[in-house]
């Protein structure tokens, strides 16, 4: 019985180490944002300076606005359509189901890298081109698969007898629909639309390659400053983004757990 | 009469056709057709367009085949695709064990909360950080030569270890995830009786908890292995010169080369082993579904 207990306490030992390589970078850079020096020298001086030089910074600020834009319009589109989708797959049976269930996977697992390319390419070809609205039409699709998924998850909680019950009380399909089967999905509608918001707002590979000089989004302006050399205030709005989809992670949780799932 | 009850099971692809099109339509457009032109594109000499001359050719595929420039690097991102997914299996395994096994309730769900929160946040700006933590006169180097009584130089930045560092850090919380979930799911009753009936530790721990959690490890390696064989922005910041990899030769063709046919070839040969490595894993997913 000592070496379980042995075990078990060196099980949570390993643990915190791990959380200690998770967490160890974002820290730094957050206590770095913080430092005075723009080379990151020790002793720690304390200054939000860097803070302060976002807000001179018209191109990080413009990019943040769209960023913001994208993520809101892409969470109301693919929330509506990607619920309406979820309740049709879950309500009726017919041939190809298994197929349309099937082409969800392909957005998430094929690399960001080969589906951001395509787009790039077949936007160009059919006279779309880069800009905002191919970065909004890429991030929906990318969307899409989560919400549904997240929706359909929370559906299979729901029990078909109540939509029956309003029914046969004289409901018609709508009422049925927005009084009956909505109320009851809804903590899976807004985790689907939070999981929306995190995967536009968080999206990096495919805005870079839908994007021009003057149409851009945050993560895409944070990589060419980065690739432009170390500055102090992408440490700044690094660490803002990353405390922004933190917390919009934890309020997914909860709601996720609201709805009984796991 | 059960048909009837059963709303999940009304027949019929017109009445669900409204509420699937939009969606699916997207998907299409912006999804579909793009793979689809991504192909058509490959086989071109040239992109159709200001009216430029082009024909059908081989030649971007060809360039692949002739020039081992490109079947190098694409060995080089399989082989990080390789170390990155087995360093996430060596650190991640474990960890899911003890979140299952060890720990109970309330601090069970709070560490599982922990581990996959930085997951969700930008994946572009935790390889950045780790650039400070890294670099020479950076936090690591510092904080050795603080504590070590003899001076050393640790500037892994630009290097490859940096490179499989960051990976690592970005994809560690799937294995968990996922060897989380089958570990879960393993009934404690099986464990004891193994260890009644004799098996050593490491016995149980190979011949039942292992086997059993195998879909888990799969589902995990697969969900790491395709995306690192295909990163490139990884690479290019915190592998410097050392980063070339069959993904940032990729979008050398689009941002830098303009060599867009040759480039859809590229990630359409890559497209194609990634979906022989979700073929071969699919099978196994499958059994534990």
């Amino acid at each position: 019985m000592a070496t379980t207990r042995i075990l078990e306490w060196l099980g949570r030992l390993y643990i915190v180490l791990l959380l200690g390589f998770l967490y160890l970078p974002i820290i730094i850079m957050t206590a770095m944002s913080f430092n005075a020096s723009p080379f990151y020298q020790l002793p720690f001086e304390w200054t939000t300076d860097w803070y302060a030089s976002l807000w001179q910074n018209d191109q990080l600020i413009a990019a943040t606005w769209n960023s913001i834009e994208i993520a809101i319009i892409t969470t109301l589109i693919s929330t509506v359509l990607g619920s309406m989708a979820s309740l049709a797959l879950y309500r009726y049976d017919f041939r190809g189901k298994k197929v349309l269930q099937a082409l969800l996977f392909p957005p998430i697992a094929i690399p960001w890298l080969i589906t951001g390319t395509a787009m790039l390419i077949f936007f160009f070809g059919v006279g779309i081109g880069r800009g905002l609205v191919a970065i909004l039409l890429g991030h929906v699709a990318l969307a899409l698969p989560y919400v549904i998924v997240v929706v359909s998850a929370r559906l299979q909680t729901f029990a078909p007898e109540l939509e029956e019950a309003a029914r046969s009380l004289g409901a018609n399909q709508w009422q049925v629909t927005m009084r009956v089967t909505l109320p009851w999905i809804m903590p899976g509608v807004i985790a689907g639309g939070l999981f929306a918001f995190a995967v536009s707002f968080d999206q990096f590979v495919v805005s870079y390659f839908l994007s021009t000089p003057g149409q851009t989004t945050l993560p895409v302006e944070i990589y060419a400053a980065i690739r432009k050399g170390f500055t102090p205030e992408i440490n700044a709005v690094s660490t803002i983004i990353i405390v922004v989809s933190m917390a919009l992670m934890l309020l997914t949780a909860r709601f996720f757990k609201f709805g009984g799932e796991k | 009469m059960a048909d009837q009850l059963a709303i999940g099971s009304r027949r019929g692809l017109k009445p669900a056709l409204p509420l699937l099109l939009p969606a699916y339509l997207w998907l299409t457009v912006a999804i579909f057709l793009p793979l689809s032109a991504m192909v058509f594109f490959s086989f071109m000499t040239d992109l159709p367009l200001a009216g430029k001359e082009w024909s059908f050719t081989l030649g971007n595929y060809a360039a692949f085949f002739s020039q081992s420039l490109y079947s190098t690097l694409l060995l080089s991102s399989l082989r990080l695709g390789l170390e990155v997914t087995l360093w996430c299996v060596v650190i991640g395994y474990p960890a899911a064990y003890v979140l299952a096994k060890v720990l109970k309730g309330r601090s069970r769900e709070a560490i599982f909360l922990l581990v996959i929160l930085p997951f969700w946040s930008n994946g572009l700006v935790r390889i950045f950080s780790w650039a400070m933590v890294l670099r020479e006169g950076g936090i690591l180097d510092t904080a050795l030569n603080a504590v070590l009584p003899f001076k050393i130089n640790i500037d892994l930045m630009y290097s490859y270890p940096a490179v499989i560092i960051g990976l690592v850090h970005s994809y560690v919380p799937y294995m968990v995830l996922t060897c989380y979930l089958t570990l879960q799911a393993i009934d404690d009753s099986l464990i004891e009786a193994g260890r009644s009936l004799g098996a050593s530790r490491r016995q149980v721990l190979w011949r039942v908890i292992i086997p059993l959690s195998m879909p888990g490890l799969i589902a995990g390696a697969a969900l790491i292995f395709v995306p690192v064989v295909g990163s490139f922005m990884e690479p290019r910041i915190l592998g410097g010169r050392t980063g070339t990899f069959y993904g940032t030769v990729i979008e050398d063709q689009f941002v830098a080369v303009f060599n867009w046919p040759l480039g859809a070839a590229l990630s359409f040969i890559l497209l194609a082993v990634v979906l022989i490595i979700l073929a071969l894993a699919a099978p196994v997913l499958r059994r534990a579904a």
